[in-house]
């Protein structure tokens, strides 16, 4: 697949803007943050949620149509991202306003419950974005369990590492059990890439004989039928070179996972100041979430390039 | 009613007279303008509904080679259907057609993506995705004769390869042609259950090609040099040892 940049920054910047309020709802039910670090952390989530879906819109070919993406959630897993983004932003101004008018009691059923509400449409939100890859049959690199997991997994993983920024930066205190939690978010979302590069590596699904229906004889493709590019071979046709492919892969685990991971150690062993810890954390493993992001379109291969000459996808 | 194409492998040309013809009808019709970019410049390129790769299938000396003309196979199960969020890609209930309302699309190329076949192109100057309508604008104009309400790529092909009519009718043409040879679904196994059948080419008479040694009839034995007595085995040493 091309990788394309707007859906790229949307979904990692969504993701981790969706992943920051699934774990502010989750850590306020708990009392952790305070409430400047909360507020801020509800700003910051509000504006990169918002963000990613603008630019989510910038790869459209006719975007005036874009308002009629909310009519078949039904069947359609874009769709269903769209109305849950929808039914997103009112729970969380009203989050945004609990924590503003100090109504974060536990004693309070209305901060419970929208507690517990925006959390559950973050977090289906993201499980929607993974949805829309992992329904197509056609990609078998998406179509997989572990591509929803993936999502839900990574945007914890960056929404966790923002909220102890934010939390640092909001003059807070942050917690070694938090440190702890963010580490083991670090963790599963390192073993999670490991084990969806392990599921892709060995080709499956569909040959270039089961394209052609000739499954009983060597297919190769003589002519491709066309002397400059097409929509397909400009859409699917993108290949990744191996030795870049691996290069790419190891700035995903040492970027996103374990130099945010070995900041996270050092802080918690007072080997350094938590702030640097922190700060730079984040950025690192969002950096790498972006790599990760590409590679994610970039190693996907469509059915459709058997009919290019692959042999399999 | 299930409305589709049956295409014949064996009597294929790969003229490309059915992509043109396609373009022709429907760069004038309801779906038109199919776009093209650059058309004289180095790299033309443009929208197609229907498009011909070329294969060689089976080896020396027992291939051949088959042209492959593919459109849309207006799928039972149409995925770009179901992953459409605004409701503009849609199967018609009463003939099966898959159309695409280009008053409702935005063109976010996720049908394209659903597509196992290749059939959907975005036209980036219209910004909504197109394809192939069946010539829905044409197979029920009651204005044309009758043997004229049929696909323009089915019309025009010189090879007669192309057959269009209702698979759900047993007596139709296409049922009979699908039943008498076998004819059969590209990649069956993503369960799209396309509705376009392909009829595979007929076995082919064994010639043995004349540079092949003597005996060697099909691919089984080709390039072995097993047959003869010990002069031929000679010969045949020589004139690899000399191409060499």
């Amino acid at each position: 697949m091309q990788p394309a940049l707007s859906i790229i920054f949307f979904t990692v910047v969504s993701g981790a803007g969706l992943g920051l309020f699934i774990v502010l709802a989750v850590a306020g039910l708990f009392g952790a943050p305070q409430t400047g670090a909360a507020l801020s952390a509800c700003v910051a989530g509000l504006v990169l949620t918002t963000l990613g879906l603008v630019s989510s819109t910038l790869h459209l070919a006719r975007p005036k149509n874009a308002w009629r993406a909310f009519s078949r959630f039904r069947t359609s897993w874009l769709a269903r991202e769209a109305v849950l983004a929808i039914i997103f932003y009112p729970l969380a101004l009203a989050y945004t306003a609990l924590w503003w008018t100090r109504a974060n009691a536990l004693d309070n059923p209305v901060w419970v419950a929208v507690s517990l509400l925006i959390g559950l449409i973050a977090l289906a939100t993201v499980f929607s974005t993974g949805m829309i890859y992992a329904c197509l049959k056609t990609i078998r690199q998406w179509h997989t369990p572990l591509t929803p997991v993936n999502y839900v997994v990574l945007a914890l993983m960056t929404g966790h590492l923002l909220l102890l920024a934010l939390q640092d930066l909001a003059g807070g205190q942050v917690s070694a059990f938090e440190m702890e939690i963010a580490l083991g978010l670090l963790a599963a979302g390192a073993l999670m890439k490991l084990a969806y590069y392990a599921w892709i590596a060995p080709p499956q699904g569909p040959t270039i004989n089961t394209a052609t229906g000739f499954t009983r004889a060597n297919v190769r493709l003589l002519d491709v039928g066309h002397g400059a590019g097409t929509f397909l071979t400009e859409e699917f046709g993108f290949q990744l070179a191996r030795r870049r492919r691996v290069l790419l892969r190891w700035c995903v685990f040492i970027l996103g996972f374990v130099l945010p991971a070995l900041l996270l150690l050092a802080g918690l062993a007072q080997a350094l100041a938590v702030r640097p810890a922190a700060l730079a954390a984040p950025a690192l493993a969002l950096a790498g979430i972006f790599i990760e992001r590409w590679l994610f379109f970039a190693e996907a291969q469509h059915v459709v390039n058997l009919y290019h000459g692959r042999r399999q996808t | 009613m299930k409305l589709g194409l049956v295409i014949d492998l064996d009597t294929c040309v790969g003229c490309n007279a059915c992509a043109v013809a396609c373009k022709q009808w429907n760069t004038s019709g309801t779906t038109g303008p199919l776009s093209d970019y650059r058309p004289f410049g180095k790299d033309p390129s443009g929208v197609w509904f229907n498009r011909i790769r070329h294969y060689e299938v089976g080896d020396y000396p027992g291939s051949k080679t088959v042209h492959f003309p593919m459109s849309c196979m207006h799928c039972e199960d149409a995925d770009c259907v179901t992953v459409c969020p605004t409701g503009a890609s849609w199967k018609r209930p009463e003939d099966g057609i898959v159309l695409v309302d280009q008053d409702k699309c935005m063109g976010c190329n996720y049908c394209a993506w659903a597509c196992p076949y290749g059939a959907r192109e975005l036209d980036r100057e219209d910004g909504v995705m197109k394809k192939c309508t069946l010539c829905v604008d044409r197979i029920y104009d009651e204005e044309l004769p009758e043997e004229e309400r049929q696909p323009a790529c089915v019309l025009t092909c010189p090879a007669h390869a192309r057959f269009f009519g209702d698979l759900d009718d047993p007596d139709s043409e296409v049922s009979t042609l699908v039943r008498e040879r076998d004819g059969g679904q590209l990649m069956p196994e993503l369960g799209y259950n396309p509705t376009n059948l392909y009829l595979k080419p007929r076995k082919p008479a064994q010639v043995p090609p004349h540079d092949a040694p003597a005996g060697a009839g099909g691919a089984d034995d080709a390039g072995g040099d097993s047959g003869g007595g010990l002069a031929a085995r000679v010969k045949n040493w020589v004139n690899r040892a000399v191409a060499r």
